[in-house]
């Protein structure tokens, strides 16, 4: 067995592994540190293939930002996880159903793809394009050249729905004290500190 | 290299691939403990600066000058006893220091002290040092949730909401120098820098009244993403006693402790590679030994935040907080754009200009 043979097997079974723990993990916060795990192993074999860039996307994108906002609401959540397994029975079906669905689309893509490029796959790597181009500037020729507007398009999505989240959860609550910075900051010692000279005996006199 | 040597010294020549892990593994090794070693003297810098800002003298007592401070504080630490909480997690209690100690070194790989000296030469260098600072996160938030008390939890929460708010800007700022140079492979970055200190991506003309601004802020937060004054909410004494660090002692605390520095001096090397033409001299032709010009540059940007440490007082959560989001974020923002415009329309017409 090769090298790289030997890093593929590693790999998938880590990615596989972990992701069999997000599910049986007891703890959510363990869940979602599985999570990550799995997030990790699938750059590495995204590294395999030679797609560095998504690799490093991956881990940007998911493993150090949305993870993160995961674990976060997960460690301030209080879950109880006995209560969320009840209806285990019950879900089974639907799960079941989703879990063939998703496995029959593999299937279908793996068909497609040893359909289309069976000469590329047996090389073991699969090619950006072709020519000596590196993988960035290929994603970059797909996504702002060739595709570019279904690109724009899919970013106008995203743009949408970002303001409609936002608009959902606005509440305007009157009777809120804001802060105005540039207050805060141009305020100076003289607007708010007055020196005086206290006598002995006398005291001070405060103005109403 | 090495592995030249073994081949000299047994007269017989080596498997490939036994060669290329050999030098490799050297080369891992070489820099861990280079970085290592001069860590201990960057804290003692560090302290000695702090101490003079204050009129004070600073560490002074173990060695000439106090230069073996750090070895001395090194050896106090491992000493001591581990003590792990009782309602910890222990697991991820002890796993945390390490994620953070591992990933701090882990960025170095691809970091080039010199020309080509970088350990993996890789095509998305910048890449992957954004993607490994931006875990660095994950040891404070696991450290403080691990700990099962409630001022390290607090720390991390801080820390987890600044660290993700300001790699945004970083995110923004590192594409602004991508875009400039035309790649994301370091070495390439340093080379289109090439020339003297009129080319350096900070200062060169026309650029320099967007990439100057745009310097500044990658300092303000770096500062932001590796918790240090005076951004250092996540440990907050003030606040929090010591934030996500209350429960850790002796090897841990060492651990997260030299993880914290090392990522300091990252984004300090970070600092010189991408805005101070790395190992370039600054008067093209001048002393040309590039390994004495990246340190430099590292060591100069390394004073800088040591005196920001030592002069600028504390941030309120939620002034770092607006200063990320609706300060630096729409103006890094603003400077991709330009730059963008400025990389397709003035510098490579070729591309746009049709």
């Amino acid at each position: 067995m090769n090298l790289t043979a030997a890093a593929f097997y590693i790999l998938g079974g880590a990615t596989i592994l972990s992701a069999f723990f997000v599910i049986a993990a007891r703890n959510p916060v363990h869940a979602v540190l599985w999570l990550i795990a799995a997030f990790f192993a699938a750059a590495g074999l995204f590294v395999l293939i030679g797609a560095e860039f998504l690799a490093m996307l991956l881990i940007v994108v998911y493993v150090g930002a949305v993870s993160v906002l995961f674990l976060f609401v997960v460690m301030m959540l209080d879950v109880d996880f006995a209560r969320l397994r009840q209806g285990f029975l019950n879900y089974l079906p639907l799960g079941v159903l989703i879990a063939g669905l998703l496995i029959a689309e593999l299937f279908l893509v793996g068909a497609a793809l040893g359909e289309n490029g069976a000469a590329s796959l047996s090389e073991g790597k699969i090619e950006p394009s072709p020519g000596a181009v590196n993988n960035v500037t290929a994603i970059g020729r797909v996504l702002y050249t060739d595709y570019v507007l279904h690109f724009q398009l899919a970013g106008g999505i995203l743009f949408i729905a970002m303001i409609g989240a936002i608009v959902l959860t606005l509440r305007e609550r009157p009777g809120v004290r804001r802060q105005d910075v540039g207050r805060q900051v141009g305020r100076r010692p003289r607007d708010a500190v007055k020196l005086v000279d206290a006598r002995p005996g006398q005291g001070l006199q405060i103005p109403e | 290299m090495v592995s030249g040597f073994l081949e000299g010294l047994f007269n017989r020549q080596l498997d490939p691939a036994w060669a290329w892990s050999i030098d490799k593994v050297s080369g891992i090794l070489l820099l861990v403990v280079g970085v290592l070693i001069s860590l201990a003297f960057i804290l003692l810098a560090d302290r000695k600066i702090w101490a003079a800002v204050q009129m004070r003298k600073g560490p002074n007592v173990v060695g000439p000058f106090g230069l073996l401070q750090s070895f001395a504080d090194f050896f106090k630490f491992v000493f001591k006893e581990i003590v792990v909480p009782a309602g910890a997690d222990k697991f991820l209690f002890l796993l945390a220091p390490l994620i953070s100690f591992i990933l701090a070194f882990a960025a170095w790989i691809v970091v080039p002290v010199a020309d080509g000296w970088a350990i993996a030469n890789i095509n998305v260098g910048i890449m992957y040092l954004f993607a490994i600072s931006s875990l660095g996160v994950y040891g404070i938030i696991i450290g403080g949730w691990a700990s099962n008390s409630k001022y390290p939890f607090l720390g991390s929460l801080r820390s987890a909401a600044q660290m993700v708010s300001y790699e945004v800007s970083i995110g923004f700022i590192i594409i602004t120098v991508i875009l400039l140079s035309g790649s994301m492979n370091i070495g390439e970055i340093v080379n289109s820098q090439k020339g003297g200190l009129t080319q350096w991506h900070a200062f060169a003309f026309p650029t320099i009244f967007v990439m100057f601004p745009m310097f500044v802020m990658f300092f303000i937060s770096a500062l932001a993403e590796t918790n240090r004054p005076p951004f250092d909410l996540p440990e907050a004494e003030s606040e929090l006693v010591a934030g996500y660090q209350v429960e850790y002692s002796s090897t841990p605390y060492l651990l997260f402790m030299i993880a914290e520095y090392t990522n300091i001096v990252l984004m300090c090397a970070l600092l010189a590679l991408l805005f101070l033409g790395g190992w370039s001299s600054p008067i093209a032709g001048f002393v040309e030994i590039p390994f004495l010009w990246f340190a430099l540059k590292t060591l100069a940007m390394f004073f800088l935040f040591a005196l920001v440490k030592a002069i600028v007082p504390r941030y309120r959560y939620d002034q770092l907080m607006r200063l990320g989001w609706k300060i630096f974020l729409p103006t890094s923002l603003v400077a991709v754009a330009a730059i963008g415009w400025y990389a397709t329309f003035v510098a490579h017409p070729e591309i746009g200009g049709q």
